[in-house]
């Protein structure tokens, strides 16, 4: 599979799907289709844990992306940004991590397979989401003590090694480390791939997704773009970029710092511009693809897609947009 | 654009990518507690805040990278970096550069690779403990995302010159990139900075061979980087700033074109290479580039003349604003005696009476050194520095207190804690331990009655009585002066005193003490070999409340010790002589393997250069004079004693070149090289001239006429089945055999005005120099020992023309011949020095004496034997029985009695 996922990246830009969040919003599903049959005496309220739905809403989750694939996408993500023990703790859900990540990556899977059944020439893949989590390794919590730190690398080794394990069983095509906003984190996560690629002799691909929060050009932890390429770069990548938080324009300067300095594909996957006053994203498709020609007028990218806020007819933009273009050119 | 070059990139919040065209990359080096007392200090003390402001502060001044190192014995090192990175990460103005994670133990390394988002610099790894643990810590750095710095080092130890830093760089190149995929780009040599202008030739290339060294990985090892502790070069001038700088500058003027693109320095002492003074930068280019042979001396008489004073003043300035409390303390802890008087002065115009101030002030300061001391946050060197610093202090208080005395009629006296009394027993001259454990005693508030060395028993119980003192102590170092202290033992109990005793020297044992002394005194006797332990002893020895049951305790302790080595003894079985001689090391003479020697007869050196034999010390039984456990070079960089032990190696390098360039001690030998024959009874025969040769000179050797005869002793104990019992006259060839073997003998002393110049130090009230140079006179001796072998190995004996060993060599005595010496293991029977003085007439040309217990006197003195067959080697005697102590006196035509107390020792029960 990686030899196809390879050749196809050498040859045009591969897209990648938008927003889980913002289509199952659509579903309008109560605090019952969340629980199901399987949680239906859980002790807390479910409702808008949209991981689980993976487990209690399978036929939702599937027709998701097979709507992104109908759009144009050649990747999917699972839906298994929150399915880790520190965000499921939330929910106190922590039991159930490694049945969410299975059962997401199989949905996915099954879906891009039929797609590549009926579309050879047009293999479609899964990459394996894996979030950020909700605590950062190298920032504080609490302003008085700028020493403290509530997760360790260690930890989060250590539960990021236990998604990846599940997503691998349920068959992803490759990993996507995505929204980082601590790089510390993101290095305990690629440091636990690490890991189970040596110990099941795996060469499974690994993207990276940083977030630029705002208009400082920086991580949340305080990094520019070049120094979270940079912090990051000890291991084999088949691409590494930025998603969420900015618009597809804000997002272009950090492309340009670090698509210079990388061999390393580069991803993008913006949001649908900044939200506006109602925290709604409310940039049309036409508006977002006519920002990502520019990425594409200056070979910025070799996989984009979206974010918070898109949907499948911005995907199809986007996937209209790339067609028979070059890619940037990369070193695999 | 998708082939970017092979730079290192590292980051902090900031990218920080080292490409040809930069500029040599600086890492800040204060936030480093083996380099920084300050940082050391505020870390111990949890002044986080403050140590942040060190990092900032470097950041601020233009580190590029900063090195942070927790290693210290004191401090949770793991805990200590993890925190402080922390607190670095949370400083966006500290974080933003790189961060160069420095220790030697890996799990400190390990927990800063897990906190720290940027791509760091682990500092360092190397191949000292194998390829194994290599691999895996730079599969792990790898894995974390981090360069490395590679240290020179591998399983034969650090690389001091040019061949080996080429050959450990490029076998760990080659592991790294072939064997881990380490990216080349993210590799750091740093090839091991180490001192020039130390005095020793073996140092003159340290330098030249770094920067040579630094052009060939530069050339040979492509995309990676070469980086060094610049401030080590210079060490050898500690305290001259001025020359420093500049030996810094140059330096890295000269390293930086050969490569070297990354180094720690600190900025403050730098100096501007085109600034520096044209006299100036030759002297030091010269010794730099080892650019002629004079290069040291000629920079050391030009440092003289260059400014030190700012320094000084410059490092005094925080402290000296303290309140006269921390001040004295502070002097007391550091050894600082800069400005005691002023501070006591200060002291004693506080205070209604200047005993106060020893009461008060300085007692207050010498507990603070005794509680670290005892808690092992001080070391012995740092002890023995207070000490002088207290003595200084009461030297100056004394005229107030008697001008106290005589205006009130009070006493003024102090009260001490207690009297002891020391001394080297009766024949014996050797008092380092003795003083040593007398200044730990007096800093912790003891009266100490030093009464020498060589001091007669009579005289021992004589001052016991008058002074009314509460401890004796006893030290001695050769074999005999246990004898001594058993009589002394026996004359103690026998006038009925009850003053407890300790025993001290190297000669001395637990053993021995519970065996031997112990049984013969009522009182309390302990065996203390140590200074720190010494002054618990004292303690538990004298409080009032619980002495009586301390002293029952000991002596129940003893006597339980005696119990087990007594029913551990019996086990042992011995031949008798006969049967032990049927047993000796059988060598096959052949004429091949004896050379005869180029000069037969004696020599004498008169005066040799001190300088030349600088490279032939061996440093470790130096440490251990001190109380530092280790091994030289290792013991200078140790976690625990590391700090303590570079400060007094320091110390130790200064004297030593004051030494030579004064001619503090005058270096003196006389050694003959004879034919001998090997008897039936164990005895060497060296015949009489004319062809023995005892020609010295124009004077004839007494015993020109009858030539002399060697007893050697042989080994008793039953042997395992094909184990030889040994004796020194097995490696001679015997008169049988036809053949003419020969051996020589020795003598070299290097204490000629030791104790004139120990004595000024004493005068001084500076016991730490008077210590130090008593310590280093040793040192001279033994080293003077190794370099006569050598000249005699390889030229007046000749046997071994072709041999070239390092220093590590000789100190492992990997050589062929041996040297044992009379009062060792091989022949403990110190009566055989006579012959040897008679021999070779030590006495009349070098002047060297033997004291009753027959101790050479001066101390720094060694004397022996030279056996040259390639089987002769080094043994222990053990055990013998009175049938060879028998055999021993009526071959040596000396009364059994004599011969029984000199052996006493090695006679079995």
């Amino acid at each position: 599979m990686k030899s196809q996922l390879t050749r196809a990246l050498e040859e045009r830009i591969l897209v990648l799907d938008g927003a889980m969040g913002t289509m199952l919003q659509a579903y309008n599903f109560s605090e019952e289709d969340f629980r199901g049959e399987r949680f239906k005496d859980f002790h807390l309220s479910v409702k808008g844990n949209n991981d689980m739905l993976s487990l209690t809403q399978p036929a939702a989750i599937a027709e998701v992306h097979r709507k992104y694939f109908e759009a144009g996408a050649d990747i999917v993500e699972t839906n298994t940004f929150s399915s880790t023990t520190i965000a499921m703790a939330d929910y106190e859900m922590e039991e159930y991590v490694y049945d969410l990540n299975y059962a997401s990556a199989k949905i996915a899977k099954e879906v891009a397979q039929s797609f590549t059944e009926k579309e050879p020439h047009k293999p479609r893949f899964v990459a394996g989401s894996i979030g950020p989590t909700n605590k950062t390794a190298s920032m504080s919590p609490d302003v008085n003590d700028p020493g403290y730190r509530a997760v360790s690398f260690e930890e989060l080794r250590v539960v990021y090694k236990q998604q990846v394990e599940a997503l691998l069983d349920g068959g992803v095509d490759m990993l996507l480390v995505e929204t980082v906003f601590d790089t510390l984190n993101a290095k305990a996560c690629l440091f636990a791939i690490e890991e189970v690629k040596e110990e099941r002799n795996s060469d499974i691909p690994i993207m990276v997704s940083g977030t630029i929060t705002d208009a400082s050009g920086r991580t949340l932890s305080g990094q520019t773009a070049e120094a979270f390429l940079i912090s990051i770069s000890h291991i084999p990548l088949l691409s590494v970029g930025f998603n969420c938080a900015l618009g597809a324009s804000q997002l272009q300067p950090h492309l340009e710092a670090i698509a210079n300095v990388t061999n390393y594909g580069i991803s993008a996957h913006p949001n649908a511009g900044l939200p506006n006053a109602f925290g709604e994203y409310d940039e049309t498709p036409e508006q977002m693809a006519a920002q990502i020609k520019k990425y594409i007028d200056k070979n910025l990218v070799n996989i984009v897609g979206g974010c918070c806020g898109t949907t499948p007819a911005h995907i199809k933009a986007i996937a209209q947009l790339v067609k028979g273009v070059t890619p940037r050119s990369i070193t695999l | 654009m998708n082939t970017t070059p092979r730079y290192m990139r590292l980051s902090g919040l900031e990218p920080l990518i080292i490409t040809p065209e930069s500029n040599f990359i600086n890492v800040g080096e204060r936030t480093n507690v083996a380099g920084s007392k300050k940082f050391l200090r505020l870390i111990k003390e949890e002044k986080f805040d403050e140590a942040l402001s060190v990092a900032r502060d470097q950041v601020d001044n233009g580190a590029q990278i900063i090195d942070i190192n927790m290693d210290d014995g004191l401090i949770d090192g793991k805990e200590a970096m993890v925190r402080f990175l922390n607190l670095v990460i949370a400083e966006p103005d500290i974080s933003r550069v790189p961060i160069m994670i420095d220790s030697s133990k890996w799990e400190i390394i390990e927990a800063g690779l897990q906190v720290v988002q940027g791509k760091c610099v682990v500092n360092s790894i190397s191949l000292k403990e194998g390829e194994t643990q290599f691999i895996e810590q730079a599969k792990k750095i790898k894995r974390y995302g981090a360069a490395v710095v590679v240290m020179a080092f591998d399983e034969v130890g650090q690389a001091d010159n040019y061949n080996r830093r080429i050959e450990i760089s490029k076998r760990s190149y080659e592991i790294l990139v072939h064997e881990v995929n380490f990216p080349p780009e993210d590799i750091i040599f740093d090839l091991n900075i180490f001192p020039v202008a130390t005095g020793m030739d073996e140092h003159k290339r340290n330098a030249i061979d770094f920067i040579e060294g630094t052009r060939w990985v530069r050339d040979n090892l492509p995309h990676c980087s070469v980086s060094g502790g610049v401030s080590n070069v210079s060490f050898s001038f500690r305290g001259n700033n001025a020359v420093r700088e500049a030996m810094h500058s140059v330096f890295l003027y000269h390293a930086i074109k050969a490569g070297m693109n990354i180094g720690i320095v600190n900025p403050a002492m730098l100096e501007i290479y085109d600034d520096i003074p044209e006299d100036l930068l030759v002297r030091v280019e010269d010794v730099i580039l080892n650019r002629r042979d004079d290069a040291t001396e000629r920079l050391l008489a030009f440092a003289e003349t260059v400014g030190q004073k700012e320094i000084t003043e410059k490092e005094a300035e925080a402290w000296r604003t303290e309140d006269i409390q921390s001040r004295i303390t502070r002097a007391l802890v550091k050894g600082i005696d800069a400005y005691i008087l002023e501070d006591v002065e200060e002291a004693r115009l506080s205070v209604d009476v200047p005993i106060k101030v020893i009461e008060g002030h300085l007692m207050t300061g010498m507990n603070v050194v005794g509680d670290l001391f005892g808690s092992g946050k001080m070391f012995l060197p740092q002890v023995v520095k207070s000490a002088r610093v207290m003595k200084k202090a009461v030297a100056y208080l004394l005229p107030f207190i008697e001008e106290e005395k005589l205006k009130n009629g009070t006493s003024g006296q102090s009260q001490s804690a207690g009297k002891v009394l020391m001394a080297t027993v009766k024949g014996d001259v050797h008092d380092i331990g003795k003083n040593i454990v007398s200044v730990v005693l007096a800093c912790n508030n003891y009266e100490i009655i030093d009464l020498g060395v060589m001091v007669s028993p009579e005289k021992i119980i004589q001052t016991a009585i008058s002074e009314n003192v509460d401890v004796i102590g006893l030290s001695g170092l050769i074999t005999p002066s246990l004898d001594e202290m058993v009589y002394l033992a026996k004359e103690l109990q026998r006038q009925d005193i009850k003053i407890p005793v300790l025993i001290g020297g190297a000669t001395t044992s637990k053993a021995h003490t519970a065996v031997k002394i112990d049984t013969h005194y009522n009182n309390a006797v302990v065996h203390v070999n140590d200074a720190s332990r010494a002054v618990t002893i004292v303690g538990d020895l004298l409080k009032k409340d619980s002495s009586i049951l301390f002293k029952d305790q000991l002596k129940d302790e003893y006597a339980r010790f005696r119990e087990n080595f007594n029913s551990r003894q019996r086990i042992k079985e011995y031949l008798t002589i006969e049967k032990a001689r049927g047993n000796k090391y059988q060598i096959d003479f052949k004429a091949e393997d004896i050379v005869a020697p180029n000069q037969l007869g004696v020599q004498v050196i008169e005066n040799l250069d001190l300088k030349k034999l600088v490279p032939f010390i061996d440093w470790s039984p130096f440490f251990r004079s001190w109380d530092l456990h280790g091994k030289y070079p290792e013991i200078l960089t140790d976690e625990v004693v590391g700090t303590q032990a570079s400060e007094l190696f320091a110390d130790a390098q200064q004297m030593l070149q004051q030494i030579i360039a004064e001619k503090w001690l005058t270096a003196k030998a006389t050694f003959g090289l004879f034919k001998a024959n090997a008897n039936n009874q164990d005895d060497i025969v060296i015949p009489p001239t004319p062809e023995g040769g005892f020609q010295r000179d124009d004077k004839k050797s007494p015993f020109e006429a009858g030539g002399v005869i060697f007893r050697t002793l042989r080994q008793q104990s039953k042997k395992a089945a094909g184990k030889p019992n040994i004796a020194l006259s097995d490696f001679i060839a015997p008169l049988e055999s036809g053949l003419q073997d020969y051996m020589g003998a020795f003598c070299v002393t290097t204490g000629f005005g030791t104790a004139r110049k120990a004595k000024e130090f004493e005068e001084a009230l500076d016991d730490y120099s008077a210590i130090m140079i008593k310590a280093l006179a040793d040192r001279l001796a033994e080293a003077f020992a190794e370099y006569l072998h050598k000249e005699v190995r390889t030229k007046h004996w000749g046997y071994a023309t072709r041999e070239a060993l390092a220093n590590t060599d000789l100190i492992k005595e990997k050589y062929q011949g041996i040297r044992p010496a009379p009062g060792y293991p091989a022949c403990p029977d110190h009566l055989e020095k006579e012959t040897i003085w008679k021999l070779l007439g030590v006495e009349e040309s070098i002047g060297v004496t033997l004291t009753e217990s027959l101790a050479m006197w001066p101390a720094a003195s060694v004397s022996g034997y030279y056996f040259g067959h390639p089987e002769a080697r080094y043994f222990g005697l053990g055990k013998i029985k009175e049938d060879q102590v028998k055999d021993y006196a009526s071959r040596k035509n000396i009364a059994f009695a004599k011969a029984e107390k000199w052996l006493t020792p090695n006679i079995a029960e």
